[in-house]
Parts: structure tokens; sequence; C-alpha cells
């Protein structure tokens, strides 16, 4: 599906946030990116949609080489790349339902978009992706008069209609509560598994990260350092990737969290849908 | 504007006691050049003002007697100025419309952020210096030469001087968007031209609306004027009373564009408090 | 991945819902209406102002000609070009240092913390008039006064710099704390000692400011008032279109061009400076 191959960045100002870094996702899966603040991660995902311009190495996405198209074609292949940002970046004055559609930009005329006439079955999807998130009735508020968690949700519907063949995810949750944090990760781990999509998600907080994941790689001055599952994950990696500090706390907070988790999946006969886990509760807050 | 007075190295008189001024002696010195440099500038301005001192001692004289000619307003004449008078409005509104379609691309290319390239930085960045280094009197000495006297030039006139100041507002509205919005626009794979539909157009809309109702009521003041070259509107009314010494008429012309100035600034400060 | 994934999580009751943007104005007979007035509008608009599209269409050469009659732009008389240059500049600098001066008492009077409510409602007056009127205008009256030349345009811009600066001092006058006018109030100073302990220095920044700005739309009015006989280069201008001599209009417009582009810089510069 994914493969980096040797990607470099070099920023002009000569700051080099990645160093050969090689990674292949072969099968849908949640792949935490953890690592200090500066490691590389945002620069890592947004090499990969060229956002940022990588300097050296190879981008292949479903056999296409993503690194090697002109600028016309790399909009049409970013139509398959659904992100997700830290600040949300909704655009404030137009309505829920204008964010959530402007994922299917890639795919109407210039003047369907500009008159606001999407195809129907656009908005079929874009009514069911609100229910889904938890913001039926939501669609004509304006995005600026959201709270955070809604405005993360009104971004996962924006980057789940594109119908990507990835997800994107940069930092979901740094600007959000704690409680609100876990909601959102469990609401993108659960719907990229439940899409059967491949969902790159760089997060600092490794509690997070190991409960969500199903494959964590640990980013550390521009290199990758780990790459493994949430349980290979201990003292002596946390400390390669982040530093020396006192990780067992975090640790068995995360085991304990994950645990109970799977319990409560366990329990819900049809997979998680019919019973509501706790990090669903309070959907629209 | 104050000096900060060195305390640490002190002023003292002969005696040994310490003084205080307000500041160090070559400060005041650079002070006292800067003060004489504007002086002798503004000496030599007046030299070339070559007044003429009869005219001027007679003018207090002149102008009681052009006072009282005035008065009392030809009243009579309202309703000849009311189709003149809504000229200048319907010159003054077209020519912001103008300006403002015009504006938006001359804006998008003037901003730092969300121009093509050097070139059209720079094209964009002449056309900004040009329409807001010359004066509306002057475009509409030049549009009426090429389109004729009439409202026609006026409006283009009116139009084509309002860009830069419109273009050069919206222009630094751009520099202060939020780019986060831009980049998730572009990250949906959609085309540049939607990337300004959707990331940037909705964030600049206020920044628009104010600016171009501003200059909406700048232009009702300058279009009553452009009509003394010809490009149409009150102005002409005005010219042709007082080539006829019809003095007046002039006054009546004169309150009524008092008062349409003043509504129009009244009318843009509602709609800019409504809209943004 | 596909649309049947999407459909899967979501009730049948969304399918086939439409939805449009909220309008603006809820109301549709409002909408309508608005939207048919600013229609009728725009054509009654345009018909009063006599656009024609042949008229418009056959002005394109005569604009394409006059261009290339422009360049290249003929500064052969460069001293007629240099002496209505200096004389907009004359003009521009005086009026400036008189207007600025004359503008406090002006501002003092047309604050309202600082004056009797009559003295108050006639200063604003003043302002009101001299600030509504266009200065072409203006102009125009002192030249009918004075007769032609720079003295009756540095009138026109004296006054027009009181009618600036005389508002934006006046509010800043209005704005200013009262904690400091108080504190000189009390130690029992009289009216004249407020002025210049208490208002004075809290308004001496924005006002060297206001005064170099004025500087600069000044230096720019200087260069059309001469279309109205009020002195500077202006004249000049207007007489070399009249005569056709289009590359020697050009020439002028380039240095109106350079004196606005080097005033506006100056001023911003300068005021970045003391700000
Ligand atoms: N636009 C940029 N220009 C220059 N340097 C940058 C830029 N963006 C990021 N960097 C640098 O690259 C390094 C990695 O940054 P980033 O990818 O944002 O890390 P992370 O997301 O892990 O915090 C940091 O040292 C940062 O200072
Ligand atoms: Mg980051």
């Amino acid at each position: 599906m994914l493969q980096v191959d040797k990607l470099t960045k070099t920023y002009p100002t000569g700051q080099k946030a990645l160093d050969a870094c090689s990674l292949k996702v072969e099968k849908s899966q949640v792949v935490a990116v953890i690592g200090p603040s500066g490691a590389g991660k945002s620069s890592f995902i947004r090499c990969i949609n060229r956002l940022v311009e990588p300097t050296e190495g190879q981008i292949w996405l479903d056999g296409s080489e993503v690194t090697a198209l002109a600028p016309d074609q790399m909009a049409k292949m970013r139509r398959h790349m659904g992100m997700i940002f830290q600040e949300y970046n909704l655009v404030e004055r137009l309505t829920v339902m204008e964010n959530v559609l402007s994922g299917r930009l890639g795919f109407v005329s210039f003047w369907q978009a500009f008159l606001r006439k999407f195809p129907q079955a656009d908005i079929d999807r874009a009514f069911d992706l609100l229910e889904r998130v938890g913001l039926a009735g939501y669609e004509n508020n304006r995005a600026d008069a959201l709270s955070g968690g809604q405005r993360q949700r009104v971004g996962i519907a924006r980057a789940l209609i594109q119908e990507p063949k990835i997800l994107l995810v940069d930092e979901p949750t740094s600007s959000l509560d704690p409680k609100t944090a876990r909601t959102i990760m469990g609401l993108i781990a659960e719907l990229a598994r439940e899409r059967g999509l491949p969902a790159l998600i760089n997060i600092h907080d490794v509690g997070l990260a190991l409960m969500f994941a199903e494959r964590v790689v640990g980013l550390s001055e521009g290199r990758i350092v780990f790459d493994g599952a949430p349980d290979e994950v201990d003292e002596q990696i946390l400390t390669r990737i982040f530093g020396e500090a006192d990780w067992r706390q975090t640790i068995r907070h995360a085991a304990e969290d994950a645990e109970a988790l799977e319990r409560r999946r366990a329990a819900a006969p049809d997979g998680g849908d019919g019973a509501e886990p706790a990090w669903q509760s309070g959907a629209a807050r | 504007m104050t000096g900060d007075p060195s305390m640490a190295d002190g002023i003292y008189t002969p005696t040994g006691r310490r003084i205080w001024r307000r500041r160090s002696r070559p400060e005041t010195l650079r002070r006292f050049g800067l003060w004489l440099i504007g002086v002798m500038i503004v000496v030599w301005a007046i030299t070339g003002l070559n007044v003429h001192w009869p005219f001027v001692l007679d003018a207090p004289q002149q102008v009681a007697d052009l006072a009282g000619r005035m008065m009392p307003p030809a009243w009579s004449f309202t309703g000849e100025i009311v189709a003149p008078m809504i000229e200048t409005i319907n010159i003054a509104t077209l020519g912001t419309i103008l300006a403002c379609v015009l504006s938006i691309p001359v804006a998008l290319l003037a901003a730092q952020n969300t121009t093509l390239n050097r070139t059209t930085l720079w094209i964009a960045r002449v056309i900004v210096v040009t329409s807001r280094s010359i004066n509306e009197l002057v475009w509409a000495i030049i549009f009426a030469a090429i389109f004729g006297p009439g409202p026609l030039a006026g409006v283009i006139a009116i139009g084509i001087r309002s860009i830069g100041f419109t273009a050069k507002l919206i222009a630094e509205g751009i520099e202060e968007i939020d780019r986060g919005q831009v980049e998730a626009i572009a990250a949906t794979g959609a085309s540049r031209a939607k990337v300004i539909a959707y990331g940037i157009l909705p964030q600049i809309m206020p920044t628009i609306v104010g600016v171009v109702t501003f200059r909406w009521d700048i232009n009702i003041r300058q279009s009553s004027v452009i009509g003394l070259v010809g490009a149409g509107g009150i102005g002409i009314t005005l010219n042709s009373a007082m080539n006829l010494f019809n003095w007046p008429q002039v006054t009546i012309i004169l309150i009524a564009i008092f008062i349409v100035v003043m509504a129009s600034e009244w009318v843009s400060n509602l709609l800019r408090k409504q809209f943004t | 991945m596909s649309a049947t994934d999407g459909s899967q999580a979501a009730s049948a009751s969304t399918r086939g819902r439409s939805w449009r943007k909220p309008p603006m104005i809820a109301n549709p007979v409002l909408r309508y209406g608005l939207l048919v007035l600013l229609a009728a509008y725009l054509v009654y608009a345009v018909d009063d102002v006599n656009f024609d599209l042949a008229r418009f269409i056959a002005g394109i050469p005569k604009a394409i000609d006059m261009a290339q009659q422009m360049v290249p732009p003929d500064f052969s008389r460069w001293q007629l070009l240099l002496d209505g240059v200096l004389e907009s500049l004359q003009m521009a600098i005086f009026a400036t240092a008189i207007g600025v001066v004359i503008s406090i008492p002006i501002a003092v009077c047309a604050a309202r913390n600082m004056v009797p409510k009559p003295v108050y409602l006639a200063a604003r007056g003043y302002l009101g008039v001299v600030r509504t009127l266009p200065e072409v205008l203006i102009a125009i009256f002192l030249v009918k006064a004075f007769g032609f030349g720079a003295f009756a345009g540095m009138l026109t811009l004296t006054i027009a710099s009181t009618g600036f600066v005389g508002k934006l001092l006046a509010e800043d006058i209005e704005d200013l704390d009262p904690g400091q006018v108080e504190a000189i109030r009390a130690t029992g100073g009289n009216w004249l000692k407020v002025l210049l302990f208490g208002v004075a220095p809290q308004t001496l920044p924005r006002y060297i400011g206001l005064c170099i700005y004025r500087l600069d739309i000044n230096l720019r009015e200087s260069t059309i008032l001469g279309i109205v006989g009020a002195g500077g280069i202006g004249a000049t201008l207007y007489n070399s279109f009249g005569r056709y001599e289009y590359d020697f209009s050009f020439a002028i417009l380039l240095s109106i061009i350079a004196i606005v582009l080097v005033a506006e810089w100056a001023s911003g510069a300068i005021r970045a400076r003391i700000t």
C-alpha cells in the first residue's frame, strides 16, 4: 500500500528534519508515529502528500510513485490521501456541511464547487459521515461556532468523504483536553479499521499511541529508531526515542487501558458497533 | 519622543553641584540641527509661492463679495441637479463595482503567499502603485480623451483609480490569512482555483466588504469633482454654473454635494457594521 | 473503502436528503426582492452612465494609440517640469507647516473633554464641512478669491490639513488617560497647564505621526490642484493633455509617481522610527 524509501528532508534553513526514513505499510493498520517534538513527525507525514516537498527518496502509494508526479497529477493523487490536522484547519467561516463537502473538491468541477452544487451522492455521504462522527443536525452550523472536539470530528468527516486509500493524521489530539483527546483518537482508529484504511497517526502522547495503534514507529532526530508492535514498547525503547525519563507509569497505564478496551470490544457482539464504547459517548461535546 | 536623560554621568556645574537637564548636550545639538533644517525648508517653500500681496490683501473683500453673490441659494434650481447628482452616485457605485471585480485578481497576485511567481508579483505591484499614485482627476482626463467626455469615462476613471487602494488592502488581508485552512483544502486534492474559492475567499470576505464599502464612500466624494474635466456627474453642472457666474446655483450644488457625501459616509459605516 | 462501506454505519434516513447552503437572508421574499432590486439598479445605472459597447470598443484603439504616443516619455522640457514639481513641493511643505500648527487650537476646541459645548459644536461643524467637501472644490473657491497660482493651492492644502489633523488629534485628546490629566489638575494647574503638561505629552507622538502622514497626503494633492488653477505641476499636466503632447504628459506622470512613492516611503520610514 504505502512504501517510503530513504525519505530525506532538508529545509532551506539547513535543518535536516528527516534522514533516510524508510517505512512499509502492507496492510490496513493503524500506525502510530511517536517521537518528541521536533523529531520530524510532521515533516514525515507532510512529505507523503507533498505539502512539504521531499528532498530525497521515494514514496509509493498503491503502485504509483508519488514523488515522481507533476503538480496537477499530485492534486489528483492527494484525493486518495485524507489528512487530519492538529489545529483542525477547518475553513472557519464556512458551514460544517461545506467543510465536509470540501473533501470532495478534487472530484467536482470548479463551478459545481463554487455554487455549492455537489452531486447528491456526495451529500448522502456527508450526511452519513456527520451522523457517524456524532454531528447529525450540525450541518448548517458555522465551523467557528464549534468546540475543539466537534471541529476535529468535522475534520475527520472531511478526510473520510474523500474515500481515501490512506489516512494521514498529524497530532489529532494535541489541541484537545485529555478526555476529548481519547474519544477522538478512538474514533479515528475505529473508523480506519471499519473502512480497512491504513492510517499513519503522529502523536507524541505515548499512552494514546499504545492504546489505539497496532504498530508503533519511533522517530528521533529525523531517524526511525523503532518499528514494532505496541507490546514490544518498553522503557528502553522509549528512552531511545524520547531520552531519559521514568516511563514505567506510562506503560502500565497504557496496558491497563488497552486491556479494558479489549474487554469492552469482546463484550459487544457485533465488534463494537452495538455497545457504545466509553470513548464514543458524549459525541457532540 | 522623550529623550532618555543619562543618569549615570550627570552634569555638574564648575562648583561641583549636580544639575538636571532634560537632554544631553549632543542630543540637544542634534535636535537643534533638525529644527534648523526644518525651518530652512519651510522658508524655502514660502519663496515659491509668488504671493501677489495686493490680491491677498484684497481677499477678505473678495470673499465677502463672493459670499454675498452666492446668497441666497437658488432653491428653484434644486430640481435640475437631482439627475446629475444621481449620475454622480451611479458613477461612484459602478466604478466601485468595477474596482472590486478587478482588484480581487490583482490582490491575489499582489500578495506574497498567493502570487504565481516574481513576475506576476511585480506586475501586480506596478498596477497598484500606478493606480494609487495618479489622482482620479488625471485618470478622468485620460479616459475622457479615450472614450470621449461623459459619465463612462468617469466610471472607468473611478474604477481604475480605486483598484490600487482596494487591491493593496485586500492583498494585506490575504497575507494575514490562516495558512492552515488553505493547506487543508489543498490536501484534499483541490485545484488552485478551488483552493482560492474554498480556502482563501471565505477568509478574506470580511476584508473585501469592509474595504469596498469604505472605498465607495470615498468615491462618492471624488466623483462629484471629476465632472470638472468632463467625466460626468454633478461636476459638469457645477462647472457650467461657475462659467456663467451663476453663484446662487453654485451654492445649491455645494449643499447637494455636502448632503450626499455625508449620507454616503453614514451608509458606508452602517454597511460595514452590518457585514463585518 | 468504497461507498458501500460508508453506508454500513449510516442510517437509511439520510438517503437522498438534499442540502443547500443556508442563504444569508432567510426570508425568500426579501431575498429575491433585494436581488431583483439590485439587478434593476445595475441595469438602470449602466444605462444612466450611457454605457455604450460600441463606444467602449472604439476607445480601445484610441487607448493603444495614446499609449504609443506616450512612450518614450519626453523629458526635454525638464525645466518646465522641474518648476512645476518644485512649486508643488513648496505648496505642500508650507501648507503642512502652517496647517498642523493651526490644527492644534482647532483640535482642542473640537475635544469634548476640553471646552464648553458651544465651542465644541462650532469646531466640529468646521471640521465636518472641511472634511466633507472635496479639496478640489475648496481650491476652486480660493482661486476665485486669491487669483490663480500657488497661494490658493497652499491655502487649500492648509485648510484640508486642519480638517484632517484637527479631527484625528481631537479624537486622541478625547481618548486620553483621564488619570494623568487629573494629576496635573490636582496640583492646582489651570486650564493651560493641564493642556501643556497633561494633554500635550500624551498626544505628542501621535500628533507628529499625523503631521508626517498629512505631509505625504499634501504632496500627492499638490500635484493635481493646478488642474483648477491652484498652482503646481497639475496645470502643466492638464495643458499637455489638452495639446495632445502625450509624451510630455507621460514624463510628468512618471515624475508624480516618483514623488508619491518617495513621499510614501519616507513618511512610512519616519513614522516607524518615531512610534
Ligand atoms: N518550514 C520549516 N522550515 C525550517 N525548518 C523546519 C520547518 N518545519 C519544520 N522544521 C524543522 O524540522 C524539524 C522537524 O520538525 P517537525 O517535522 O515539525 O517535527 P515534529 O512534528 O515531530 O514536532 C524541527 O527541527 C523543525 O524546527
Ligand atoms: Mg508536528
